[in-house]
């Protein structure tokens, strides 16, 4: 054995470590580890520890922190041991302070000074400890203190030396990318260093700075290419083949980065056609690291501008991949053929048997739902090939056996090829493999990825609302109350809109289906819900509803739609309703959100009837509700139920005004001037008022801070602000007149200027609020650099809204653009192989025969329009072939009617992202608005007084809510600017959002 | 492309290293090691050896009775990492001896805490801040090679009977 080196602990720590190794249970060792941390506690606070001692002490709490506790108390002892003079001892130091502290840790200014010093050393062994020590724990402010010497370390003699000096810098520019900007050269030069190991580090920082700027680096593709080619010929040192394939991690990482530079670049890309087809033909098929290698080349060839003869090479390789028995290697291939189809979908078609066993593989654990048509086993085999009895057989063991991973991404993959023709087999599968599994996380990924897809492409509104319901019915605790949202928006557009032909489509179809449905299953609840909601004719269901469990958000659209539409039909009297509401509302005694809806539904409902000239009485449980809830904690409550009370003393044409009927679509103009308050204020100002000072001119500043700081505590509470700094908000000190957030949109993009130019010119900017701004960008500048490159949970919609900001790309429109590529429509030979006509009659309808451009657009996937919709598409696929997606990112400002399809990130961003990430932030603020409804005495909020979760939409929508939506307006967090932007884009082109642009609503929904 | 974390942990579940190249808290460490430990104890040997798992990939590896994990991003190449994996293991094996010894030390608590810093350094000779820093096995062991002769020359000056003897069984 080569190791001698740790001997010398005492019998003690042997013990602890045998103890623990035999520890028969997770109490157990914590039992011992606690006992263990209690005689390190009291030993190393002992005086005088012999550093020998320490040592050892030290490494008993690496172990302890290892086995999850905290051993914080001993941090600094081994801060101290980086000091020590002994290289063996620091070295112990400096691996346990990589160990137990992070970047932000306070001890970290300590050892600054230690490192600088070390790095300085002759012994290039204690400058390669400290150099890895540098790499984790140097902070943004600590980088210039090591700085220079680290570049000085770039030439060493050493080549373990300069290796880990690239990677040091490599860490720098990952931290702070502006503290090293000057110095990226050096990673230019340090690619011809001699050493191969040097030359294979800086191909790490070179990989991200090309990801982000692949521009400035197309000079380095012949390099790059060169470099590729030699490892490929052995030029390399033995030392580095692995598994007799030449350097096949240098290979890999050579590969991604050519793959980067040569996206999109047809003249770039032909430098690498040669080096791939090599790969291609070389790399040995029987290692995994070969086939690594070749996966990696497949990514490349994908990604860059496609050359007919490399990518028939990818496609053989694949469908080797395909072939395969060993899993991973059927992963990869799956995986591999995603991004394959996305240059020539024709390929999907070729392999579609083996892409069908892996989904086929999915449906033997989906028993227990009889709505998915189970193909079994036997059906296959009685006519086949070799080949395809192979393939039987390793079903066979997946039977017993279901690799999970390789059927997520089967899923994957089909979520990728998902067209109209072949979206009701494939979300069919999806429901009957969501409904089969039980972790949540990718339960609501995959729910959610049912919902996108049915929005996007339901071929009827029959199917849509089947599909809804059963994603409700099996993960609706899941699904984000967003959907809810969308529903209601679903419901009042059909409802509510002047496109009468679909509208009555729409609501006879609803009206039909679920009563179907009903008599089925007469235990589904949601399907009961959507009978109730839809036309209020199943009432008596709703009370069933109650009482079972159901989610509680769709209670909340039930209630919404009551108030909205309960009595439109006339069927069901007031009071039947209203009691209805009340039931809900007391079996939901612990549920606030609950309430309230069920409160603004039976205002809703009163103030119809009192508007339609009837007078409405009010039951007696009716009235025990609103003295209930007068006196309510909530606030938000409170208002409502008082807003109701005053609402019942109004006379009918007032009620009209304030709450007409069946107009939760309609558009609301805001005279944010407040113009028709200048009546009043002449009076007061004859009578001797003061006029009013904007802000700017009167000399105590610091109360314009009061007054914006709620919002802002709101904000920084859940969040950072990424969004543009709204301009000055206009002096009347009444209102918070929710339009300035939209005038901020034209900081944002170049909307036409008379649309908003009103609006700004009427608010003259005060440096007040100017100062307020100039504050907020500051802090923000420090936090968005330390955090400027999210390393473990990237949130996307923030970083784009990052973009956004400075001006520099729309990422959302890449995004889109990018997986809009998905969007093929499929030009298929039927391939006839001889297979059971079970597993080609699912062939047929996943992989479809319909050439026909069947697509919709992505911004218009509302069934209930899925008629205007088809022609409004850009023929996508001629367009897509002949321009590599990178490029078309760049395609700045698209006709408007496209820039709304390009600039709606929703129906693609949840690719591979977590949707739900995303929208943790608004759904916070979604409810905000009904516990912190500001007290406003107006009459004003009951007009708007439809669900307050969707009072964001109702906001841009109905006039006059002004203060309450105002503040919710404001709150949205960062998708505010997205929504904004498209209301705005919307708003330029002539497009209501309510009719063309669905997708709008949802974003402002949030 | 980022390693997120290196984890081997036993079949039973119980820890024998841990390295975190992205920040967790301690108590974040503990759910990651559980749920993880969860998901890929449970899996059969003819699955494929990578679990989607909070969006992120974990890619893992089984040699005797202990799993090799390591944490990337979704979009990463799997392949590649389960061959740093055996890299990873066969510098180890080459440090140490043969694959079955390996077993054998893992195993073998007189030399858990020994072989764990070993392991450590050795790690750090591979891995920087999650990214591979170098390929060459001949270069990482040399590296090693040198700490340890260093080590020694430490131990030999502060003294001791333990390292004679050491070196007597060498």
């Amino acid at each position: 054995m080569g190791s001698q080196g740790g001997w010398g602990q005492s019998k003690e720590f042997l013990d602890l470590v045998k103890s623990i190794g035999e520890a028969r249970s997770k109490a157990e060792e914590d039992r011992i580890v606690l006992r263990e941390i209690e005689t390190l506690k009291r030993r190393i606070a002992e005086p005088d520890v012999p550093r020998r001692k320490m040592k050892e002490y030290i490494i008993r709490l690496v172990y302890v922190e290892m086995l999850g506790h905290d051993a914080s108390f001993g941090y600094i002892h081994a801060v101290k041991m980086t000091h020590d003079d002994s290289v063996f001892l620091k070295r112990t130091g400096y691996l346990a302070v990589t160990i137990f502290l992070n970047e932000d840790h306070d001890l970290i200014i300590l050892i600054v000074n230690t490192i600088q010093k070390d790095l300085r050393s002759d012994n290039y062994l204690v400058v390669c400890a400290a150099l890895t020590a540098v790499c984790k724990l140097i902070n943004e402010e600590t980088i210039p203190a090591v700085l220079p010497q680290v570049v000085e370390l770039l030439g060493h003699p050493k080549e373990a030396v300069r290796k880990k000096a690239v990677m040091a810098l490599h860490r720098f520019y990952q931290r702070a990318p502006t503290s090293v900007s000057h110095l990226l050269s050096n990673f230019r030069k340090k690619l011809c260093d001699n050493d191969p190991g040097v030359m294979g580090a800086t191909l790490c920082p070179l990989f991200d700075l090309i990801s982000a700027d692949a521009s400035s680096y197309k000079d380095l593709v012949v390099s790059f290419v060169n470099i590729l080619k030699q490892v490929a010929e052995r030029r390399l040192p033995k030392t580095y083949d692995y598994h007799q394939m030449p350097a096949p991690f240098i290979q890999v990482k050579l590969l991604k980065i050519l793959a980067l530079l040569g996206s999109g670049d047809k003249q770039v890309s032909g430098h690498m056609y040669t080096v791939l087809a090599d790969i291609f033909r070389k790399c040995e098929t029987s290692s995994n690291i070969g086939n690594a290698v070749l996966y990696e080349a497949i990514c490349c060839a994908s990604s860059i501008y496609p050359n007919s003869k490399i990518l028939d090479a990818a496609v053989e390789t694949t469908s080797n991949f395909l072939k395969s028995d060993n899993h991973n290697l059927k992963y990869m291939g799956i995986d591999a053929l995603g991004r394959l189809i996305k240059i020539s979908p024709d390929i999907a078609e070729e392999h579609q048997l083996a892409v069908i066993d892996c989904l086929e593989d999915a449906i033997t654990i989906d028993d227990s739902s009889p709505k998915v048509p189970r193909v079994t086993v036997d059906t296959v085999e009685g006519n086949e090939s070799p080949s395809m009895t192979t393939k039987v057989l390793s079903l066979g063991k997946e039977e017993e056996d279901p690799d999970d991973t390789l059927k997520r991404k089967t899923f994957e993959l089909l979520y990728k090829m998902t067209k109209s023709s072949n979206v009701e087999v494939i979300v069919d599968r999806m429901i009957g493999y969501m409904i089969s599994i039980i972790d949540n996380h990718y339960k609501t990924e995959i729910a959610s990825r049912c919902v996108e897809l049915a929005e996007q492409f339901a071929p009827s509104n029959q199917w849509f609302i089947q599909t809804m319901n059963k994603v409700f019915e099996h993960a609706g605790e899941l699904v984000n109350p967003k959907l809810a949202h969308n529903l209601m928006r679903l419901i009042a557009e059909g409802f509510g809109e002047d496109d009468e032909g679909a509208d009555s489509q729409l609501r006879s179809s609803a009206v039909r289906i679920p009563d179907g449905f009903i008599c089925r299953n007469s235990d589904q609840i949601p399907s009961a819900f959507m009978q109730a909601s839809f036309d209020g004719s199943q009432l008596h269901g709703l009370s069933t509803n109650v009482r079972l469990r159901i989610v509680h958000f769709l209670v909340n659209v039930i209630c919404w739609v009551l108030g909205e539409y309960g009595t439109a039909d006339g069927k069901y009297s007031v009071s039947y309703i209203i009691g209805k509401l009340c039931d809900v509302a007391e079996a939901h005694i612990n549920d606030d959100t609950v309430k309230a809806y069920a409160m603004t539904g039976i205002m809703k409902i009163c103030a119809f009837e009192i508007a339609a000239g009837r007078k409405v009485e009010m039951l007696s449980e009716c009235q025990t509700l609103i003295d209930e809830l007068s006196d309510s904690h909530s606030t938000d409550l409170q208002q409502r139920a008082y807003e109701l009370q005053a609402l019942l003393s109004l006379d009918n044409r007032t009620i009209e005004n304030v709450m007409p009927s069946d107009a939760s679509c309609e558009d609301i103009e805001v005279d944010k001037n407040l113009s028709f308050l200048n009546f009043y204020v002449q009076k007061s100002i004859e009578k001797g008022a003061q006029p009013y000072l904007p802000e700017s001119e009167r000399s105590g500043m610091s109360n314009v801070d009061n007054f914006k700081n709620p919002y802002q505590h709101e904000n920084s509470g859940q969040s950072l602000r990424f969004e543009a700094y709204e301009l000055p908000k206009p002096p009347p000190p009444t209102s918070i007149p929710f339009v300035s957030s939209s005038s901020r949109v034209t900081d944002i993009i170049p909307v036409s200027e008379q649309v908003h130019s009103r609006e700004i010119h009427q608010n003259p900017p005060t440096s007040g609020a100017d100062a307020l701004a100039l504050e907020v960008k500051l802090r923000l500048d420090g936090v968005q650099k330390k955090w400027g490159r999210p390393t473990y949970s990237s949130v996307p919609a923030a970083s784009a809204t990052v973009s956004k900001e400075n001006g520099v790309t729309h990422s959302d429109e890449a995004t889109n653009a990018n997986s809009q590529t998905r969007d093929f429509p499929y030009n298929h030979r039927r391939q006839q192989v001889e297979v059971s006509a079970e597993k080609q009659r699912l062939a047929a309808s996943l992989f479809g025969s319909s050439s026909k451009s069947d697509k919709k657009a992505p911004s218009s996937h509302r069934p209930a329009r899925g008629g205007h919709v088809n022609s409004e598409r850009p023929p996508a696929t001629a367009l897509l072939l002949s321009e590599p997606p990178k490029e078309k990112t760049s395609a700045s400002v698209p006709p408007p009617p496209d820039l709304l399809d390009f600039s709606d990130p929703l129906p693609s961003s949840a690719t591979s992202e977590d949707p739900f990430k995303q929208l943790e932030g608004l759904v916070d603020t979604t409810i905000a608005p009904l516990s912190g409804n500001a007290p406003t005495p107006d009459i004003i909020p009951l007009y708007g007084g439809t669900p307050s979760i969707n009072s964001a939409t109702q906001a841009n929508i109905r006039n006059a809510s002004a203060a309450a939506s105002g503040v919710v307006t404001i709150k949205k967090g960062p998708n505010a600017q997205d929504a904004l932007e498209k209301d705005a884009v919307a708003r330029q082109v002539g497009v209501q959002p309510t009719q063309n642009n669905p997708n709008l609503f949802r974003d402002l929904l949030g | 492309m980022q390693i997120h974390f290196v984890l081997l942990i036993s079949r039973q579940g119980k820890v024998r290293l841990t390295k975190w190249y992205s920040p967790y808290s301690q108590k974040e460490r503990s759910k990651v090691i559980r749920e993880l430990s969860g998901v890929i104890l449970t899996r059969g040997p003819k699955l494929c050896n990578f679990v989607e798992w909070r969006g992120f990939k974990v890619v893992y590896r089984r040699y005797a009775s202990l799993y090799f994990c390591m944490c990337i991003d979704a979009d990463d190449n799997e392949l590649e990492v389960l061959e740093i994996i055996h890299h990873f293991v066969e510098i180890l094996d080459r440090y140490f001896g043969s694959v079955c010894e390996l077993d054998l030390i893992f195993n073998f608590h007189k030399l858990m805490m020994y072989l764990k810093n070993q392991a450590y350094y050795i790690l750090d000779e591979l891995l920087i801040a999650g990214e591979l820093q170098e390929s060459s096995k001949k270069t990482v062991a040399r590296v090693i090679a040198a700490q340890d002769s260093l080590v020694e020359t430490a131990k030999e000056q502060a003294n001791s009977l333990s390292n004679m003897i050491a070196q007597a069984t060498k």
